[in-house]
């Protein structure tokens, strides 16, 4: 019993880690179109900066909480760059973004092995991360451990946050003007490529943010980005393009199924069977479990 | 009208592509008999060439770039002592690229265009079978130093890591011995080194009344370790036999310990990390655990400490020597000395000379095997401290004699169909 | 006139190549050389059919690795059945003693023409059940380029995990013989790249008759405005799937080809980044070019050949540098170069593809 619930958990948990590496992408792939495969390597400096900070910070707390926000400035700015640089000039090609992005992440990931070093480094977790909860005592506890439950709070905070500046904020009411109607909010006097540039930094921010809590579970390394790079990609598509809520909800239900599919089969075979699953879903519903008219990505 | 004359102008390029074909045969299979040495050692200069062959970029880069440079510091301490035959090295490095038929072709290269004595490097299997035939067409030699999964035997390579009999099937009797263990659950990466380890501790544990109480496998590179941690927890088994590669040895034992397991409750022992990957996972998520391996930074000897001393000068206090970096630098003595012995840099005359070429290894004292061309090889059962050395706790009494087809031991019977001649 | 010229010129310029490949190069070029550079034209086979699926079909085929593997895998098993002999067993099969006797699956790979067959069937007969899907739903764009690497990715996985019947991530290497002939004889692997070679011009070939057909231009119309062809009273679902099963079938034929020439077929092949550079040679010569996707699949292969022999630690810097700087600044890849050199627009309003 406990099992099945405990498997749950890691389910929300796989999804918890999956929505903050695909949230980034909601805006700038769900939103604005670009297909960025750097956005792995913005992750994977999100998380350099967590053993960057651990070295003049010794407190692993202290150093956590703060990557937080400097790992959001360090890829964000690293976002805004790349936007400047290349994406901007891009913007009527969508699909060569995708292998422009591509260069730039190969040279990325060797850049992180000149300065960091080919094997991976450490960074230490808090203290008060390492612990568990454990409820139902007895013979067959159910765990849940501190780490997950840290990136479950922070994945939610960071959907809520977004919702609102999206939502409340007229920064938030520019964005999603320039989405919808470009040429109409540039006629309403919005600075459209100004618009662009904020959007891609907030998007590759969150990428620093999806960085810092994968140093909590898995490992710093020049590849890291590419791990997860797919799966990323993976949400917003079922998700459906330009809504939030379908890439929070295709999060979880993913999760939930790699886990439990895990558990049944064998570890490949959970993730083929997603991958078709994916694939399946698609020709149900082509446009992904929300749909929104933005600008046409086809 | 384009469709007729395309169609005739297809014709033609079909006829005479045809004719090309014809005059171009050469020989059936199993006719063909190479004439003479197909690998040109090239030694009319000051100096001789030997290759790298590491994966410098991609994901295996994590693991091989520190062998790379284990070999540029043996190469340079034989340099300095005025070099091979009166020649000095020098060291081609190539990059694998982290893919096998990259492997493959640089290794060609390295024989047909560079004319190198021996190439170093290769670390997975899987780049090792994709080169074989390539050494083998040109009989040339690599000197491979990874701990690996036995049940190979070319004539074409050297192997200076341990073969199962010296690594898994210690720690299967160090465990059962020593520790009691009743039962096992096994957790490897998704490729032929831990698929095949396990099958050796199969047998084993039918052998000896070990029961198995999980099997589970994860795509190389997987971070997402939850549910294999559930799975063991659940199992509850007396020790876990680890076979994970790189990456995923991080996200294991991070949820190893979120799921509150540790050495003292059910104790992992791991045969694919070393020093440099405890680094990288963090001494404090590791400390008391396992290894199963022949040399470690803490192994005891004066040879041992000239090795981590020169090492340490070269690249950094900070950075540790481990099991495959040491093999790997004892593999490029190893060739000098065959070479020495066989007064030539011929592929088969040092291969003729291999045979009980000894030499003093920061691991002790290590002799080639000539019949299988393995090295007899200490085992050593460490276990990892906080400060991320690991310190041994038990070991083989003497080098154990290589035997990668288990022949030797009744219960690996019927383990491979086919054996190597 | 034009027409004539072109038609003129482009006959100079395949008596060219054929004279550069059948001619040249073999004169030149070392064993080894060659035997690189058969590899690279393995790849150039993949480019032709990506300009036709991608250049002109604006479909962003990024899976072409599922189907490049699946041709590889069939002709690879058939050399492992034809080295093992009458009813032998594959030697990785033997060595680790994991199955007693062939799976069903690979009794038909024991006959070279149910193997030949299966190179092309296999990759088209997939690629028509997933596009007939696919474009139905008018899933299109970056969708379809997602999930065709979600099929790539899903395929590598399967292939590792089947260790015991497929080789696993060592995929399946050490190949004997090809039909009968000693590839250990460097005079058979002359002869592989001949037939390699001469596929790719054929395969240009027929692929340039297929652009200046009815059907090319139908698949440049859906392209650039699938709706109006809607309304013109075609079906552009099918006019897509056409062009995507052919560029799986030739992704199929070079897998086949490119296992006796390099000697190994693996899941590394397969997956993501194989597809992914796939797709990069052909951006990078020009992908609504056959020639310019041929020259930029081989550019590619040979500048990673090149750059990594030179610079083993920092040559991925400049292979990313090389990719972003074409494709950002000269969308239409290096066959554009050429027409601007010849201070001639493009014959078809191609370039902007995407």
């Amino acid at each position: 019993m406990t099992v099945i619930l405990s498997q749950s958990f890691t389910g929300i948990s796989i999804g918890a880690v999956l929505l903050l590496i695909a949230l980034g992408l909601s805006l700038t792939f769900g939103q604005m179109g670009v297909i960025n495969m750097a956005h792995g390597e913005f992750i994977m400096a999100g998380a350099y900066t967590v053993y960057l900070l651990q070295g003049p910070i010794s407190s692993a707390g202290v150093s956590l909480l703060l990557a937080l926000p400097v790992a959001f400035l360090v890829a964000g700015a690293m976002g805004a760059l790349l936007e400047w640089l290349l994406i901007r000039r891009l913007y009527a090609r969508p699909l060569d973004t995708l292998l422009v992005t591509w260069g730039i992440s190969l040279m990325l990931q060797q850049l992180a092995r000149d300065l960091f070093g080919a094997p991976n480094v450490h960074a230490e977790a808090p203290g008060w991360l390492s612990g568990r909860i454990t409820l139902f005592g007895g013979d067959d506890p159910l765990t849940l451990p501190h780490a997950r439950l840290f990136i479950l709070a922070l994945a939610l905070s960071a959907v809520v946050v977004l919702t609102l500046v999206l939502r409340r904020t007229p920064l938030g009411r520019r964005i999603r003007a320039v989405v919808q109607h470009r040429d109409l909010a540039e006629a309403s006097g919005i600075a459209t490529a100004r618009v662009d540039r904020i959007t891609f930094f907030i998007g590759s921010g969150l990428a620093g943010l999806a960085g810092v809590a994968l140093t909590l579970v898995g490992p710093i390394g020049p590849t890291m980005g590419t791990n997860v790079i797919i799966d990323a990609f993976l949400v917003i598509v079922v998700g459906g393009i330009g809504q939030l809520r379908g890439a929070v909800v295709a999060a979880f239900a993913l999760g939930v199924l790699q886990a439990v599919m895990e558990y049944s089969t064998t570890v490949s075979v959970a993730r083929v069977t997603v991958l078709i699953a994916i694939v399946a879903f698609l020709q149900w519903r082509p446009q992904g479990i929300h749909t929104l008219r933005t600008r046409s990505l086809a | 009208m384009p469709r007729s004359r395309g169609s005739r102008r297809l014709r033609t390029a079909l006829a005479l592509f045809a004719a090309v074909l014809l005059t171009a045969c050469g020989a059936r299979t199993g006719e063909y008999t190479p004439t003479g040495s197909a690998a040109e050692v090239d030694t009319s200069g000051d100096t001789v060439k030997v290759g790298l062959l590491n994966s410098l970029s991609g994901t295996m880069a994590i693991s091989e770039v520190t062998v790379r440079d284990a070999l540029m510091l043996a190469i340079d301490e034989i340099n300095a002592e005025g070099g091979v035959l009166g020649k000095q090295i020098e060291p081609v490095s190539e990059d694998g690229a982290s893919d096998w038929p990259t492997f493959a072709e640089k290794s060609e290269k390295l024989i047909q265009q560079d004319g190198v004595a021996a190439v170093f490097g290769c670390w997975t299997s899987a780049s090792r079978k994709a080169v074989l035939p390539v050494f083998e067409r040109h009989d040339a030699l690599l000197f491979y130093p990874v701990q690996y999964e036995g049940l190979e035997q070319s004539p074409n390579i050297f192997y200076t890591g341990a073969t199962t009999n010296q690594q898994i099937v210690p720690a299967l009797d160090y465990l059962r011995e020593v520790e009691d263990v009743q039962s096992l659950y096994l957790v490897g990466s998704d490729y032929v080194f831990p698929r095949i380890a396990n099958r050796v501790i199969r047998a084993y544990a039918e052998e000896h009344g070990i029961e198995i109480l999980g099997e589970d496998y994860a795509p190389l590179g997987a971070t997402e370790f939850a549910t294999i941690a559930n799975k063991v927890e659940a199992a509850g088994a007396d020790a876990v036999f680890n076979t994970l590669n790189g990456d995923s040895n991080v996200s294991f034992f991070r949820e190893y310990r979120a799921f509150g397991l540790t050495a003292e409750t059910m104790p992992v022992l791991s045969v694919s990390i070393a020093e440099e990957e405890v680094r990288g996972i963090g001494a404090e998520t590791l400390e008391g655990q396992l290894t199963s391996w022949n040399y470690y930074q803490t192994t005891e000897g004066a040879t041992n400490e000239r090795f981590v001393a020169a090492y340490q000068e070269r690249y950094g206090s900070d950075r540790p020597t481990s099991d495959p970096m040491e093999a790997a630098y004892t593999s490029v003595h190893l060739w000098a000395a065959m070479v020495e012995k066989a007064g030539s840099f011929d592929v088969a005359d040092v291969r003729a000379a291999a045979d009980g070429i000894t030499f003093d290894a920061p691991e002790g004292t290590v002799t080639v095997d000539g019949a299988t061309q393995h090295i007899h090889k200490t085992n050593r059962i460490g276990r990892i401290g906080a400060d991320g050395l690991i310190t041994e706790v038990w070991r083989s009494e003497e080098p154990i004699r290589p035997d990668p087809f288990l022949r030797a031991y009744d219960w690996a019977r019927g383990l491979s169909a086919g054996e190597a001649p | 006139m034009t027409d004539l010229l072109t038609r003129r010129r482009a006959l100079i310029g395949y008596a060219a190549a054929a004279v550069l490949l059948f001619a040249l190069a073999p004169l030149v070029l070392s064993d080894f050389r060659l035997g690189q550079f058969s590899r690279y034209l393995c790849f150039a086979i993949v480019a032709v059919g990506i300009s036709l699926a991608w250049g002109r079909g604006g479909m962003l085929v990024l899976g072409q690795g599922l189907f490049f593997g699946l041709g590889g895998y069939a002709m690879a098993m058939h050399m492992k059945l034809a080295d093992a002999g009458d009813g032998g067993l594959p030697d990785f099969m033997l060595l680790y003693g994991t199955a007693e006797a062939l799976p069903w699956w690979w009794e038909p790979f024991r006959s070279p023409v149910v193997a030949l067959a299966a190179v092309l069937l296999l990759p088209m007969g997939l690629a028509a059940v997933i596009g007939w899907f696919v474009f139905r739903r008018r899933v299109r764009g970056a969708y379809f380029a997602i999930l065709s690497q979600a099929l790539a990715a899903a395929f590598a996985i399967l292939l590792i995990g089947q260790q015991t019947t497929t080789g696993g991530a060592n995929g399946l290497t050490d190949f004997q013989g090809f039909f009968g002939y000693s590839l250990l004889d460097p005079a058979n692997r002359r002869t592989v790249y001949f037939v390699i070679a001469g596929t790719l011009l054929a395969l240009m070939l027929l692929t340039r008759q297929l652009f200046r057909s009815r059907y090319g231009e139908l698949l440049v119309a859906v392209r650039d405005s699938e709706e109006r062809v809607r309304f013109l009273g075609y079906d552009p679902a099918l006019v897509k799937l056409a062009a995507y099963v052919l560029s799986a079938g030739m992704a199929g034929i070079a897998g086949a080809l490119f296992v006796p020439a390099v000697g190994i077929i693996s899941p590394a092949l397969i997956g993501i980044v194989p597809s992914i550079q796939f797709v990069i040679g052909a951006a990078i010569g020009g992908r609504a070019s056959i020639a310019g996707a041929v020259i930029g699949a081989v550019a590619v292969a040979w500048a990673q050949t090149t750059l990594s022999e030179e610079f083993p630690s920092a040559w991925t810097y400049f292979q990313g540098g090389l990719f972003v700087l074409v494709i950002a600044f000269l969308p239409g890849g290096i066959a554009s170069l050429w027409h601007l050199a010849a201070r001639r627009r493009p014959r078809t309003e191609t370039v902007m593809a995407a």
